[in-house]
């Protein structure tokens, strides 16, 4: 088996955030591996572990759209204990949204011979949840999504997930190849030791401009932008509230708080 | 006139509430088509429930391939209902489910998409919310049909005084759709309590609770409030992950919303800082959920809550 593990590089969640032209000030933030995907690395790499000690010889690859500097975020997941990366970085990417982010994703994915692709359910920053579901589309592959368990029958070529989401619990399965995004429930995810750290310093992350994979920039970016930012506003700030301590009428002074309110 | 198509979701022969509040958004800018993709039998029972909304016109579509195999059935069948209404723009809930389908839909029709909408303007414009409600974009699709997913509760639903025109339509559905088959489903429990994205009031509870939410349930049955819970809390087992609150749980906006011994990390602020009042009540005064607290209380939940609770009642009587 051949596995893909779509990883992104996002703002560090508790960072300030600015925005400029509509757009994320990605530059003025730190950054890290979206954490939901490292959900996804520790799946697979549950999946792998046992089939390659019995001397199997399947390999996951992260795959990553962004900038130059998403190879930091990437060196983690290496660490983790993936085994190669590509990373598509062109300047004409600047700007993409889901559709763009897609497209470019499952071009590397149809052409790199995958049979299982995991993503995260959702990118910390877009936050959108649909990544998964569009790969799933423009491949043309089986969705299984919002994964809470993942059971993998490499014999039969087959997954059955168990999908946790609001509206319940489904259990669905489907053949190879397919697109399987997790939920933060399923595992809780290594941290990168000593030896996979320096063993990740040797490991290869093959950039590739759009070009290399076949794809012009009409095609993506913010001149292929699907939809278009027309305004962008920071939220007031919250106005500083009211903090009591409790000396045995808290409650009461919540009551008065939530009838002053009208709340009651 | 513009059209605007939007999806009817159901669950258990019902129809969901966000239905009324689509409606209401489509109507802004024309004729608002409901579509209703059910199992075979129950397009016209769940049509006759759209009596009240501002739906000029339900079509129904009527397969048992929708439940069997999942969301791209349900977009195959939608790309068809398109090609006959051709709409002006599709708005979608923004369930996990809304917004697969509207991802796949967007690849489909070569159509811009937008997520988690709070607004939609006549012009076909749409309001997000973004950073755990830090910044408000208004973006706009310029490609295709804008397909754009609403986030529950983000408008009242205004009522409509006639019953929509009904039709049924007859749709194909392709052997690529089926690649997944659905084995086994267990609809989330829904208890005696509103719904978290569709209470006025919330209440949440979290590890300090210590995994007793009777408190919390206390309250939330005096309040008609809505019962959720921290991360700590579902991954502990105490509530339902179906209740979680926050970055991948559920975004709730309420009235009010009371945070019962969470210390407010930015994963569980992301998802209930638009709510309009917050009340936290924390043994800990450093904890980071009172800097997004109209109210806090310093204090023991298991004293606070109940006391707050008679307190109400006794200024109801
Ligand atoms: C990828 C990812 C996604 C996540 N998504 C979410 C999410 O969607 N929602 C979410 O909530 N979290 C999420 N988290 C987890 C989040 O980071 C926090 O770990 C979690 O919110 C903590 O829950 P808590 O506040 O209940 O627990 P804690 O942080 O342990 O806080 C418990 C609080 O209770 C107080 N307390 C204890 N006893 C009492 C008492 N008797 N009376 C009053 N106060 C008391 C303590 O002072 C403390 O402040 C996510 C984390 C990650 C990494
Ligand atoms: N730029 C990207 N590069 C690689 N993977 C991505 C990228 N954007 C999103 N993904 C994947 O898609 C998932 C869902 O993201 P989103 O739809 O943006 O919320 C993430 O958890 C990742 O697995």
């Amino acid at each position: 088996m051949k596995i893909a593990i779509c990883v992104k590089q996002v703002p560090d969640s508790w960072a300030e955030k600015k925005m400029l032209n509509g757009l994320l000030d990605r530059a003025s933030v730190d950054a890290v591996l979206n954490e939901l995907d490292e959900y996804a690395i520790e799946e697979a790499l549950r999946i792998v572990e046992p089939l390659n000690a019995g001397g199997a010889t399947h390999s996951i690859t992260l795959i990553s759209m962004g900038p130059d500097r998403a190879s930091e975020a990437i060196r983690k997941g290496l660490s983790m204990g993936a085994d190669e990366a590509i990373l598509v970085s062109d300047p004409s990417l600047v700007g993409s949204d889901a559709l763009a982010t897609s497209k470019v994703l499952a071009k590397v994915i149809s052409e790199g011979g995958f049979d299982l692709v995991f993503c995260g359910t959702e990118s910390t920053d877009a936050r959108m949840s649909v990544i998964p579901a569009m790969l799933a589309e423009r491949l043309g592959w089986a969705q299984l999504t919002f994964a809470g368990t993942v059971k993998v029958d490499a014999a039969s070529s087959s997954v059955e997930i168990a999908r946790m989401s609001e509206s319940g619990v489904e259990v669905m399965s489907a053949a190879l190849p397919c697109v399987i995004s997790v939920i933060e429930k399923i595992n809780e995810p290594r941290y990168p030791s000593f030896k996979g750290i320096m063993a990740a310093k040797k490991k290869i992350i093959t950039t590739k401009s759009l070009g290399d994979i076949g794809l012009s920039a009409g095609e993506v970016g913010m001149s292929g932008a699907w939809s278009a930012v027309i305004d962008a506003k920071a939220r007031p700030p919250r106005d500083k509230g009211i903090k009591i301590e409790d000396s045995g009428d808290g409650g009461l002074k919540l009551a008065e708080f939530l009838q002053e309110r009208r709340l009651i | 006139m513009a059209q605007v198509l939007i999806l009817v979701d159901h669950t258990s022969a019902k129809v969901a509430k966000t239905t009324g509040e689509l409606a209401t958004f489509a109507k802004r800018a024309g004729d608002c088509v409901g579509l209703i993709m059910a199992p075979a039998g129950q397009g016209q029972a769940l049509g006759e429930q759209l009596a009240n909304t501002l739906i000029d016109q339900v079509i129904a579509v009527e397969s048992d391939d929708f439940a069997r195999h999942g969301a791209a059935c349900l977009v195959d069948a939608i790309t068809q209902v398109v090609e006959k209404v051709r709409p002006d723009a599709i708005l979608i809930p923004s369930t996990s489910a809304g917004k697969e389908i509207a991802g796949r839909l967007a690849i489909r029709l070569n159509s811009g998409v937008i997520t988690d909408a709070v607004d939609f303007a006549s012009d076909l414009s749409a309001t997000q919310s973004v950073f755990g409600g830090s910044f408000t974009v208004s973006s706009r699709v310029r490609v295709g049909i804008p397909v754009i997913t609403i986030r529950p509760s983000a408008i009242e639903a205004e009522v409509g005084g006639s019953a929509p025109a009904f039709e049924r339509m007859d749709v194909v559905i392709s052997d690529k759709a089926k690649l997944v088959t659905i084995t086994d489903t267990k609809p989330a429990v829904k208890g005696g309590r509103p719904e978290l994205t569709e209470a006025r009031v919330v209440i949440s509870g979290g590890r300090g609770t210590n995994g007793d939410f009777k408190p919390v349930e206390a309250l939330a049955d005096i309040l008609g409030a809505a019962v959720g819970a921290s991360r700590a809390a579902t991954d502990a087992g105490w509530y339902p992950h179906t209740h979680q609150v926050g970055q991948t749980g559920k975004t709730v906006s309420p009235q009010l919303y009371l945070a019962c011994g969470i210390s407010g990390a930015i994963q569980h602020r992301a998802g209930m800082q638009t709510s309009k009042t917050i009340v936290a009540i924390n043994k800990d005064p450093e904890a980071p959920i009172f800097d997004v607290a109209d109210f806090g209380v310093v204090g023991d939940l298991f004293a606070v809550l109940p006391q707050a609770g008679q307190a109400i009642l006794a200024k109801r009587a």
